[in-house]
């Protein structure tokens, strides 16, 4: 290819014929699938990152396989990543993709029978396996490929490679922004930015990169120009004034711990958590801040609780098999009234699990888990501007009510990135400077409020304000009380803070009608998706409405006032329980999903639920489904 | 930080410390119990450096070693089995103003919190850590601990311990980046007292393991040890434990051993004929690990607010 060319095709007159001729489109879902390696996620992560600058509603979710490298060319190894891309805000995974690039034919096959694909899904296919040295390899390829007709799919096979090592002598690093173009092409993308973000990634390399991955992106660009005829159109209408910024949730929640003041982060790595700490790792400096990676996930959280005990708020982040090890520590910091955030980002369980993939699994671990009473804030984001606001929420709530926060994420937020509003960070968000004033001697280290259950905390470095914290029953003065009210006493004040905190609750606020045949709650991520298969159902003439809930200990109030209003309340969730029409499974042994179970004691409503332990995010079309089966039920018994 | 300085000493020679200043609760150990005598002399170094109450964290795990932070007037913080050291580094990890002590024993960290005890000499943050070493559970009564000879009899292992026992020494001289090794006896209140005292004016993680006696569950380890001091041997050396005059006469078996020599080190604490009382290892130069975590601490709150800004707008679209 030669300048010329180049100059030619993104000049303003060719782009603007371009987008002429393109069919004009609200959303689309696209996948690149690759083996581990080939940078899909790369592609389509700055896919996305120029849709949402060019104002369109993005969500994109990666597809990781389980290993670092799984073998070449097989199911297993399928790795890649989605986005959806739409006119207005995006909020989830949406439903089965209509366009997808793939690399090979047998990552492909996996997408397939996990269901990612339907009848219409254009598929362009790398064809270079098609003349593969290898006669199995081709076999394969040529028997794959009679599959994919079978299932119905329209597929292009195009000489990506090929096209490729015109440019590069390897294509395996590269392949990615030839694709890049070729879809910017396809859904009409402003060149010049997508040409901006290549920059950004390659920072950190030589020119020389940069250039070939330039070269490389218009080279896909003008081949999808000549040689492939969807050519689409969506226009960015979620653009607003205000500005925007992009990233995945494990940033959020990186940033937030930045804007929140903090100034210690110990971790120990754990997928799929430990990107958080990556991210600080590169920019936690920028604010004084040290992430410590610790021997393990027990020291991990000692370490920040030792920092917040000698004044310094600090958080640990980590997954279920994390938060079971941290466990004793976590009911140490509920029993010393040690200020503390956890983040949980949620992954598959039970033990090892599914370390890669989305599960809700672990409220019970966090809400119970622990010896005794041990009484916490638990807040869930529902969104990747949660996961950075909550973080800051957090801090301020945990050092007001001298308590350990948890805030639950999953892997879903962790690896979704998605546009929104810029936060407006000031001095406020930042904690106090550690107070080094002189304690009033007549004041207690536990000087518990009868009626909330607050009290003021002594620093060390603060004169007359010695005491010696304990993990073991304890009275106001922090001296080990083995008598018959003391233990009852810290009970009731520790737990009394939860009930002053849900006491500057709102009612949450229901999405849909007050009141109607069905109400479906949810928590966490599901967000997105209920309320746009609540929005099919409803636009289906069933009367269901949703709600979701973001603090989970204490609970929001007015639960069961709302549930009351409804003929039937379930809570779809991403979690175990029993299938009713299960062998064995009556009314009285059922054991349900994680929220349902909760609001079942909390309200006395009895409350159904459909969960999942796929490892996938819910999709709209199924939950869709879901409701109206439940819906039609209750109507049926009118 | 805080608009202290590090040596605030000087500022404050208006206030003097007693005994009695760091004296906190009356201890609950056992009649003739070691423990009683650790933490007199801990008082003293306390008074004899003049270190301000307030700035004192100590901190421990679960046993009878780790009820200490009750007796001294001071911070402290009794937390979980097995987990002193990682809360003592974070304590330490923002507040390099606080003169951070960790009293543990031999199950809290030769087993249970074994994993912290390596990795918190690899660290060497500034702190002192005193094992109290009596070979055996005390406050759960009696059990085989790491440190328990082979052979005695406890209620796990009422056929006698059947492993032999760990040799804490060499551990510790095995980790990298370790600082200061030191190992003494209880029940000899001199050289105690400046063990103890070196090992806190040591900059970076000073590792003592004091044979500590329990009259209760574990009389006859120690036993032979004091009754026949040629099982000790003293290590002495100008760059040593100061041996106070006299003290050294109660030792028929002395060398010469320079604490810089990790090689040598690591050949007296392997030789379990005898044991070693003095400092085995000390290395100035070791890399204090607070000195990284405290990176930061002095950034003013517009600082950091310009930092977000920054961090937020490389995520700008």
């Amino acid at each position: 290819m030669n300048d010329i060319a180049v100059q030619q095709v993104f000049s303003d007159d060719d782009e603007l014929q371009a987008r002429d001729s393109a069919e004009s489109i609200r959303e689309h879902i696209v996948e690149i699938v690759s083996d581990s390696g080939e940078g899909a996620q790369k592609c389509g992560q700055t896919f996305g990152i120029v849709g949402a600058r060019m104002g369109n509603g993005v969500w994109t979710v990666e597809i990781i396989p389980a290993e670092i490298q799984p073998p070449a060319r097989t199911p297993d190894g399928a790795s890649g990543i989605r986005i959806r891309l739409g006119e207005e805000l995006m909020t989830n995974m949406g439903n089965e993709a209509n366009l997808v690039v793939a690399f090979n034919e047998q990552v492909l096959r996996a997408r397939i029978a996990s269901g990612a694909y339907n009848s219409k899904t254009i598929v362009l296919l790398d064809n270079m396996w098609a003349s593969d040295e290898s006669e199995d390899i081709r076999t394969e390829y040529s028997e794959a490929l009679a599959e994919f007709t079978d299932y119905g799919l329209e597929v292009h096979e195009l000489p990506i490679q090929e096209e490729c090592l015109k440019i590069v002598p390897d294509p395996r690093k590269g392949k990615n922004m030839f694709v890049l173009g070729m879809l910017s092409h396809i859904y009409s993308r402003d060149a010049d930015k997508a040409l901006d973000e290549i920059t950004k990634i390659f920072a950190r390399k030589s020119e020389k990169i940069i250039s070939t991955n330039h070269e490389l992106f218009k080279a896909g660009y003008l081949f999808a120009k000549e040689n492939i005829e969807h050519h689409f159109e969506i226009v960015g209408k979620a653009q607003t004034d205000k500005s925007m910024v992009v990233m995945s949730g494990n940033q959020a929640v990186g940033l937030g711990v930045m804007a929140s003041g903090m100034e210690i982060v110990a971790m120990y790595p754990i997928t799929p958590a430990t990107s958080a700490s990556h991210y600080l790792a590169d920019d936690f400096h920028r604010v004084g801040g040290f992430v410590h990676q610790a021997e393990d996930e027990i020291a991990a959280i000692g370490f920040a609780i030792g920092a917040s005990y000698a004044g310094k708020t600090a958080c640990t982040i980590t997954s279920g098999p994390g938060i079971a090890l941290k466990t004793e520590m976590i009911s140490l910091a509920a029993m010393a009234e040690i200020p503390l955030v956890i983040v949980n980002v949620q992954r598959g369980g039970p033990s090892t699990g599914l370390p890669t993939k989305v599960e809700q699994g672990d409220l019970l671990a966090t809400l119970f888990g622990a010896p005794g009473d041990s009484p916490k804030v638990i807040l869930a984001a529902a969104t990747i501007s949660d996961c950075f606001h909550f973080v800051a929420l957090s801090r301020k709530l945990a050092e007001s009510f001298r308590i350990p926060v948890i805030l639950l994420t999953d892997a879903n937020l962790a690896t979704g990135v998605q546009p929104f509003e810029r936060p407006d960070v000031t001095c406020d968000w930042f904690s106090a400077p550690v107070d080094q004033s002189s304690w009033d001697e007549s004041v207690l280290a536990y000087d518990w409020d009868e009626e909330t259950g607050l009290s003021a905390r002594p620093i060390p470095g603060m004169r007359n304000g010695e005491y010696v914290l304990t993990g073991l029953a304890h009275n106001r003065n922090a001296k080990i009380a083995y008598d018959t009210t003391s233990n009852q006493e810290g009970c009731d004040m520790r737990s009394r803070k939860l009930a002053a905190l849900g006491r500057t609750l709102n009612v949450p606020e229901i999405h849909g009608d007050p009141e109607g045949d069905l109400l479906v709650v949810g928590w966490g991520s599901t967000l997105g998706t209920i309320e746009e298969a609540t929005d099919v159902a409803r636009e289906n003439g069933h009367k269901v409405s949703s709600l979701h809930l973001r603090f989970l200990s204490p609970m929001e109030p007015g639960l069961e006032e709302i549930f009351k209003r409804f003929k039937k309340v379930m809570t779809i969730e991403i979690n175990y329980s029993d299938d009713p029409k299960a062998p064995l499974i009556t009314d009285e042994n059922r054991r349900y999903a994680q929220l349902a179970q909760v609001l079942r004691a909390h309200t006395l409503v009895d409350i159904d639920c459909w969960s999942v332990v796929s490892g996938h995010p819910l999709q709209p079309g199924n939950i869709s489904r879901v409701i109206i089966d439940h819906v039609t039920e209750i109507e049926g018994g009118k | 930080m805080f608009g202290l300085k590090s040596d605030w000493s000087l500022d404050t020679n208006d206030r003097y410390f007693t005994l009695d200043d760091y004296a906190g609760a009356e201890p609950r150990w056992c009649t003739g119990c070691g423990d009683l005598g650790i933490l007199a002399t801990i008082h003293r170094v306390c008074r004899e450096a003049q270190i301000l109450p307030e700035k004192i964290v100590s901190v421990s795990g679960i046993g009878c070693s780790s009820r200490l932070p009750h007796y001294m007037h001071t911070y402290g913080f009794h937390g979980l089995h097995g987990r002193a050291l990682p809360v003592a580094c974070g304590v330490k990890s923002r507040r390099p103003d606080l003169d951070v002590w960790v009293a543990t024993g031999d199950g809290d960290c030769f087993s249970i919190g074994a994993a912290h005890w390596v990795h918190a000499l690899r660290y060497n943050m500034d702190m002192t850590i005193l094992v109290f070493d009596n070979g055996i559970y005390g406050l759960t009564k009696k059990q085989t601990s790491p440190t328990t000879p082979e052979e005695y009899q406890t209620n796990t292992h009422p056929g006698g311990a059947i492993l032999p026992p760990l040799n804490p020494l060499t551990v510790s001289l095995g980790v990298t980046n370790v600082s200061f090794v030191a190992q003494m006896v209880d029940w000899n209140p001199p050289l105690l007292y400046e063990t103890i005292k070196a090992a806190h004016d040591h900059k970076g993680t000073s590792f003592v393991r004091i044979i500590q006696r329990c009259p209760v569950y574990m009389e006859q380890m120690n036993l032979d040890m004091m009754d026949d001091p040629a099982n000790l041997l003293l290590l002495k050396h100008e760059n040593g434990i100061l041996v106070p005059e006299g003290v050294d006469r109660l030792f028929e078996n002395q060398i010469e051993h320079d604490p810089m020599n990790l090689a040598n080190a690591m050949a007296v604490a392997a030789d379990e004929s005898k044991m070693p009382v003095g400092l085995l290892y000390r290395n100035p130069d070791a890399l204090c690990y607070d000195e990284l975590s405290n990176a930061g601490l002095d950034m003013i709150d517009e600082e950091k607010l310009a930092g977000v800004n920054d961090a937020l707008d490389s995520f700008t679209i």
